[in-house]
């Protein structure tokens, strides 16, 4: 049985499968690698825009990436895996949240999502270092202040209203849209109901043309994510199961 | 005062050895050691105040100018990228702990071990322990995205309600290292007190002399002052030893703990003390060098046998160091994981992979080359040389540890190599700042406890037993 901890929602039983509200199913077999989702997400979560210096080394800041590696590399049987978008998978047991010594890093229970509270970083980068997917993004520079960057003013016009723009030595990452949850789910309480599956999506999943990424309820078992899933059992997996972070994305194997 | 024969730490190996080749054995009046330390302390070269003013310059560009960019700019000023979110920086906080572990090290264990040639040079290597973490310490404010919100870091109670998190390895760091430096500020300053009365009684007036006065307080040297004196440094003695050794396996944990291939080893911590005794060691014999060829009348002081003595420490702790790196090999071959097998080969055949040979050779191939020979140990300048590139090769392991080693993750698509960038003259000005407050420490503070070394000659003599000459040790306490 589950003991309390004296923590919240830290018990001493250990799940063997991820619970929670949210969660998303991501298809390889229809991703086509257009980056689509990685306009989107940029667009709606104020993902600054590096330039082409940081860019170049290595510093871009999306919250999510399209994945392809070369599976192999000699002349004729040039083979490449199949496009796999890479975001944060919102980890049951997530890594990054233990290590952040000041409670920036903080798993939210009322949505069940791993959470990142700019204000309160202090950008040590220990969870960037810890999270096994690589995919959070710091704030190297004040990408967003029209001091530093005036050649960015203009698209400044196009930030989303419902999201902090962040300032420089903070982390950041996927946050599965919370805005977009928060709207739906205040429109719900004010109609007496529940959110339903299928109401509002996020970002990249909208953005997506092939609907390859799907979001949706996780803890209800009639949702589209789980009937996908449930019907592709042999191609469902989650991405570096063996370190055990019960991951709430299932990704569906490509090229099989 | 109960006289026992006792053979000195190395007995004389020939009868014609001359005796007053040791320190213990060569006495001074204590009225003329104490005017050889003050002597020392008041007399500035203007070599010395040259090298003074470019340090300050260095100090100045380098922890003020571009740590001022640092701040204003972020951290992309820093060459640190996706994969390699720590960097230079915190090879810095690591190789500087390392270098204050050897302070306490000699000044606690060789003490409590009663180990005679430790005399002349603790003071010298806790005043290493203490400025080393003053260097360890602003590393880490370097490190950080917001370094003006760090006290966030700290338990301060707010009106938020919100208490750092304690099971962040960060946090355990950040304790186990200001109790270090608070631990070895004070084992610094007890010793320090009888010399500091010592300067104040032998300066005439100035600045220094309210200096002393209040820095001494108060001590005259009688019976029961020096009885509550000797209580307490025998306190701290056992009492740091475990923190010196807790503090940088704790360090060694901000790796160990984290899910990184490569990193997460539970012999990191026992590895990382003795690699921070390494680079210690080496780098006590780097000062005890400097100081012997700078100073005056040092050469009384520290002499052959403080450099025997510390080469064959060094050469002892490298064989423990290359027992341990080579047990870091025998964990993951044993675990048989693929990523820490990736980590490795990178770390060896990756572009970076002449790092990691210049590490062994500097590490291991360079102190058993050099150290077993008695006539090359008592060499000064040879023995700084060794320890010069044993610190290179100690700063190297840091270097292959964290930025190249995180290199290497369990996503291929984000591997990136890391190279340093405004770290290159902020970890010069750190070493700067180091060699700044040293010099300046050593024409403030008497460098050489003289009363310790008194205490010492005062204890031993050369005692005739039938026809041969014995080196003998009283027993003080």
């Amino acid at each position: 049985m589950a003991t309390e901890l004296g923590m919240p929602g830290i018990t001493n039983q250990t799940e063997e499968e991820p619970v929670g509200r949210w969660g998303m199913v991501i298809d390889q077999d229809l991703c086509t690698g257009c980056q689509a989702c990685v306009a989107a997400c940029a667009m709606e979560n104020n993902v600054p825009i590096v330039g082409e210096e940081d860019a170049g080394y290595g510093r871009y800041m999306h919250w999510i990436r399209i994945e392809r590696l070369w599976e192999s590399e000699d002349y004729p049987e040039v083979k490449m895996t199949p496009f796999q978008p890479m975001l944060c998978q919102q980890c049951h047991n997530a890594p990054c949240e233990p290590v952040c010594p000041v409670f920036a890093s903080v798993h939210s229970l009322s949505e069940d999502l791993n959470l990142q509270v700019y204000n309160r970083c202090v950008g040590t980068r220990y969870c960037g270092n810890n999270c096994p997917y690589q995919v959070r993004s710091f704030n190297w520079r004040d990408y967003n202040d029209e001091r530093v960057h005036p050649e960015l003013v203009t698209l400044h016009n196009q930030m989303n209203p419902d999201v902090t723009v962040r300032r420089r030595g903070v982390m950041e990452k996927c946050t599965f849209c919370i805005q977009r949850i928060h709207k739906a789910e205040d429109k719900a309480k004010s109609e007496g109901r529940d959110v339903q599956d299928g109401e509002f999506t996020t970002a990249c999943a909208q953005a997506c043309p092939t609907n390859a990424i799907r979001f949706g309820r996780l803890d209800d078992p009639e949702s589209q994510i789980n009937q996908i899933a449930a019907t592709h059992p042999s191609r469902a997996y989650r991405a570096l199961e063996e370190v055990r972070t019960l991951p709430r994305i299932t990704y569906l194997k490509g090229g099989a | 005062m109960a006289t026992i024969a006792k053979p000195l730490a190395r007995p004389r190996a020939q009868e014609h050895e001359d005796p007053r080749q040791y320190l213990m054995h060569d006495p001074l009046p204590r009225g003329q050691m104490n005017a050889m330390v003050m002597e020392a302390m008041h007399t500035t070269s203007p070599i010395f105040w040259a090298v003074t003013g470019v340090l300050v310059l260095i100090v100045l560009f380098a922890l003020g100018y571009e740590w001022y960019i640092l701040i204003m700019q972020g951290q992309g000023t820093a060459g640190v990228l996706r994969p390699d979110y720590w960097g230079v920086f915190l090879v810095n906080t690591v190789f500087w702990i390392g270098i204050s572990h050897a302070g306490t090290f000699i000044s606690a264990i060789l003490r409590v071990l009663k180990i005679e040639s430790r005399r002349p040079f603790t003071r010298a290597a806790e005043l290493m322990t203490t400025f080393g973490l003053v260097q360890a310490g602003l590393s880490i404010f370097m490190h950080l995205g917001r370094v003006w919100l760090v006290y966030w870091m700290f338990p301060v109670p707010n009106e938020r309600q919100i208490w750092p998190v304690f099971h962040s390895p960060l946090m355990w760091d950040l304790m186990a290292i200001t109790t270090y430096l608070l631990c070895s500020t004070m084992y610094l300053i007890l010793p320090l007190i009888p010399d500091l009365a010592m300067a104040r009684d032998r300066t005439e007036g100035g600045w220094q002399k309210p200096f002393y006065r209040i820095l001494a307080i108060g001590f005259r040297g009688t019976e029961g002052e020096w009885k509550n004196l000797t209580t307490a440094m025998n306190i701290f003695a056992f009492a740091i030893i475990p923190v010196m050794f807790s503090v940088h396996t704790i360090v060694s944990w901000d790796f160990a703990m984290a899910s990184r291939p490569g990193w997460s080893s539970t012999v990191f911590g026992p590895y990382f003390v003795i690699g921070a005794l390494h680079s210690g060691m080496a780098a006590v014999a780097i000062v005890l060098f400097m100081l012997r060829s700078t100073m005056k009348h040092y050469t009384y002081f520290i002499r052959a046998e403080h450099f025997n003595t510390m080469g064959m420490l060094m050469l002892l702790v490298s064989m423990a160091w290359a027992y341990f790196y080579f047990n870091d090999y025998l964990v993951p071959w044993y675990g048989g994981d693929v990523w820490d097998k990736l980590v490795q080969e990178y770390t060896e055949k990756g572009p970076l992979g002449y790092l990691w040979y210049t590490m062994l050779i500097c590490n291991i191939a360079v102190p058993w080359a050099f150290l077993w020979n008695q006539k090359w140990r008592q060499t000064p300048w040879l023995l700084a040389i060794v320890g010069l590139l044993i610190n290179v090769g100690m700063y190297l392991e840091r270097f292959i540890i964290i930025p190249v080693g995180v290199t290497i993750n369990r996503m291929p698509f984000t591997w990136r190599q890391y190279e340093p960038r405004i770290e290159v003259p902020m970890t010069i000005g750190t070493f700067a700042l180091f060699l700044l407050l040293y010099m300046l420490a050593s024409r403030l503070i008497p460098l050489i406890p003289v009363w310790e070394v008194q205490e010492g000659q005062e204890a031993h003599m050369i005692r005739k037993i039938g026809k041969a000459e014995v080196s003998t040790l009283s027993d003080l306490e």
